[in-house]
């Protein structure tokens, strides 16, 4: 692969990207994956799956709850040993150089391991001084990091008193201390309101226009879209399919989609009277969605088949839909 | 494409695994608390001493206790004992709650875990912590006894190595125990059935030969009868080679075997 220029200068001054010492594989791919196995005794959480990560992409695992997002992105992120296949990081070995990779990704877990006792700023110091920055340093990355989130005004603060979406948003600039390549985030938004999960997505993707390769799970189509080059849906240990949200949204399912609700108990009286008005037909317990390419016209045809729903609504398809149809279930329960 | 990968670290990860910065992370919790901790650190030893050295001594000193005390007023031959046995109980509660807590509060040994800091780095940055604050409270107990003139003699100053030693010898097996419990309700079993009767029964108080002959042998094997006889030893004058050489011994084996274990239970409990 041929390296183009990044659109932004890179977060890094030492960005060389033909230095010598760089190993090959990652310049081809950041991180690799090959029968990926996890497993916790018998019971296994990752089933030998494959998947490469390229520089400067952001990629991400959709999946429903234990579907193994976590245990996947902490196995890249060295904390966790791998139980199978192959893993490379940054063109390294996990099981030898922890602490090298460590050293040059920054993560984001789906559990907040901030210090409840230290200030917002004192917290981005000591992380700094993990990585072996200078006080000096660690400090001037606070302020300037304090800044990128929005927290400058609570850099006093202790943790424990800041609003969930502000406690992420440290997170995050935690996990940029060490300027990193690549960023792992597991479950960045959830629990947040719209506007902070706005807020945190500009700044990601602004890391993203620097040149960081980001790696996210998220159990949210919007996300996933706004947000992810290219995505693998997870479902019980496997990866079910690949591609960049619109190849999924294409190859998965038609172009729109038709929603018809029914009153309470009509639903389930309605026999034959759906076939063929569409390509596919899923049948939800509160509706019925109808995958066509032109929404309008199946909606006329329901019409004239004298179907009366409450609600007629012609949308275009989601990764929801794509997912429903790979695993037969919602993402969210 | 659109960007490349940017250049790995030309720097190799720190010799320490990161326990300097741990350490320093520790210091740096501390130094929010340290004003009230100061305070506590010089009145509890003032409280004991006073109330047992000066109270219960004059009512034991007017007896015959003397002589089964080697001959000193029993303040003289108490508080060495107890400026070891207070390592202990500092040991412990700086080893419990705080350590579960990086596990599974506020998971602040999860985030040092996903930094080049590595397991040993935790480990051995947290007991260094350790040790600067069993230091610090030896250190303030010496000091306020050295005030009440209850050190019997010059080398009883290193009864503040005794102290250390001793709260290290609990410090680090509790260490290792508490990263693994999911439940905070056994710490306070661990007081009440290990801390609490081995500050009463391991020779702090009282000489152990007071002790049925069957129980003595147990009082023998903690880590609380041998640091309070090596503190008691040095203060009094009284510590022979041989027998330092056993205490220091006995010590040195619970705080390197302790460590140890604590390196297994933070990798099993961080590496999952
Ligand atoms: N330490 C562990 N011990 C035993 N089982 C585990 C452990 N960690 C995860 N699992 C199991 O592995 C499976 C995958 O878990 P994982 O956390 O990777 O899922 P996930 O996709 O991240 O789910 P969620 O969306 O809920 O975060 C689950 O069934 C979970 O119970
Ligand atoms: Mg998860």
């Amino acid at each position: 692969m041929t390296t183009a220029q990044p659109i932004a200068a890179p977060a890094s001054p030492e960005f060389a990207p033909d230095r010598p010492g760089v190993p090959e594989a990652a310049r081809e791919s950041l991180i690799r994956a090959r029968g990926l196995t996890k497993k916790f005794a018998e019971f296994v959480a990752v089933d030998a799956i494959d998947f490469d990560v390229a520089p400067g992409e952001s990629f991400g695992f959709l999946g429903p709850n234990g579907a193994g997002k976590t245990s996947t992105m902490r196995m890249i992120g060295c904390v966790s040993p791998i139980t199978g296949g192959v893993l490379s990081v940054l063109g390294m070995n996990p099981a030898h150089d922890a602490a090298l990779i460590k050293g040059r990704i920054g993560v984001v877990p789906q559990q907040d391991t901030l210090d409840m006792e230290l200030t917002v700023r004192e917290n981005l110091i000591i992380y700094g001084r993990y990585f072996d920055l200078s006080r000096r340093e660690a400090g001037r990355r606070a302020d300037d990091l304090l800044e990128f989130v929005q927290l400058t005004d609570r850099a006093k603060s202790t943790v424990e008193s800041l609003s969930g979406g502000m406690k992420r948003r440290l997170t995050i600039a935690r996990s940029l201390v060490n300027e990193p390549d690549l960023l792992l985030l597991d479950e960045p938004t959830t629990g947040l309101d719209p506007q902070a999960r706005h807020l945190l997505w500009d700044r990601l993707y602004r890391l993203k226009q620097q040149g960081v390769t980001l790696v996210l799970t998220t159990h949210y189509m919007d996300e996933a879209e706004q947000l992810c080059d290219r995505l693998v849906v997870m479902d019980k240990a496997h990866i079910v399919a690949e591609g960049s949200p619109r190849e999924l949204i294409d190859q998965y399912s038609t172009k729109e989609v038709l929603e018809l609700r029914f009153p309470v108990g009509v639903l389930e009286t309605l026999g034959t009277e759906l076939d063929g008005l569409a390509e596919r037909i899923e049948r939800l317990p509160d509706r019925v969605l109808l995958y066509a390419d032109d929404g309008e016209a199946a909606a006329a045809a329901a019409h004239a088949r004298g179907l009366r729903p409450e609600t007629v609504l012609v949308r275009r398809s989601s990764l929801e839909d794509v997912f429903l149809r790979l695993t037969g279930r919602s993402l969210i329960e | 494409m659109t960007a490349v990968a940017r250049p790995l670290p030309a720097r190799r990860p720190s010799m320490t695994g990161g326990a300097r910065q741990v350490f320093e992370y520790k210091a740096m919790v501390y130094r929010r608390v340290w004003r009230g901790s100061v305070f506590s650190t010089f009145l509890s030893p003032v409280l004991f001493l006073a109330a047992m050295g000066i109270g219960l001594g004059s009512f034991v000193d007017g007896g015959n206790a003397i002589a089964s005390l080697g001959g000193v007023p029993y303040a003289v031959f108490l508080a060495p004992g107890l400026l070891a046995a207070q390592g202990m109980q500092t040991a412990a509660s700086e080893s419990t709650w705080t350590i579960m807590g990086g596990f599974v509060w506020d998971r602040t040994f999860h985030g040092m875990y996903a930094t080049p800091v590595s397991v040993a780095g935790i480990v051995f940055g947290q007991l260094a912590w350790v040790t600067a604050r069993l230091t610090m409270v030896a250190t303030a107990f010496f000091v306020v006894m050295l005030a009440f003139g209850f050190v019997g003699s010059p080398f009883g100053v290193f009864g503040i190595v005794a102290s250390v030693l001793t709260g290290l010898a609990f410090a680090a097996p509790i260490t290792a125990f508490a990263a693994g419990q999911k439940n905070d309700s056994v710490f306070s079993m661990i007081f009440r059935f290990f801390i609490t009767p081995l500050f009463l029964f391991s020779g702090t108080f009282f000489p152990i030969e007071q002790l049925p002959l069957i129980i003595r042998p147990i009082a023998w094997l903690t880590p609380t009868f041998h640091g309070v006889a090596l503190a008691r030893g040095l203060s009094l004058g009284t510590l022979d080679p041989l027998g330092a050489v056993v205490h220091l011994g006995v010590l040195g084996l619970y705080i390197v075997i302790g460590a140890a274990c604590a390196l297994i239970t933070f990798r099993r409990s961080l590496s999952r």
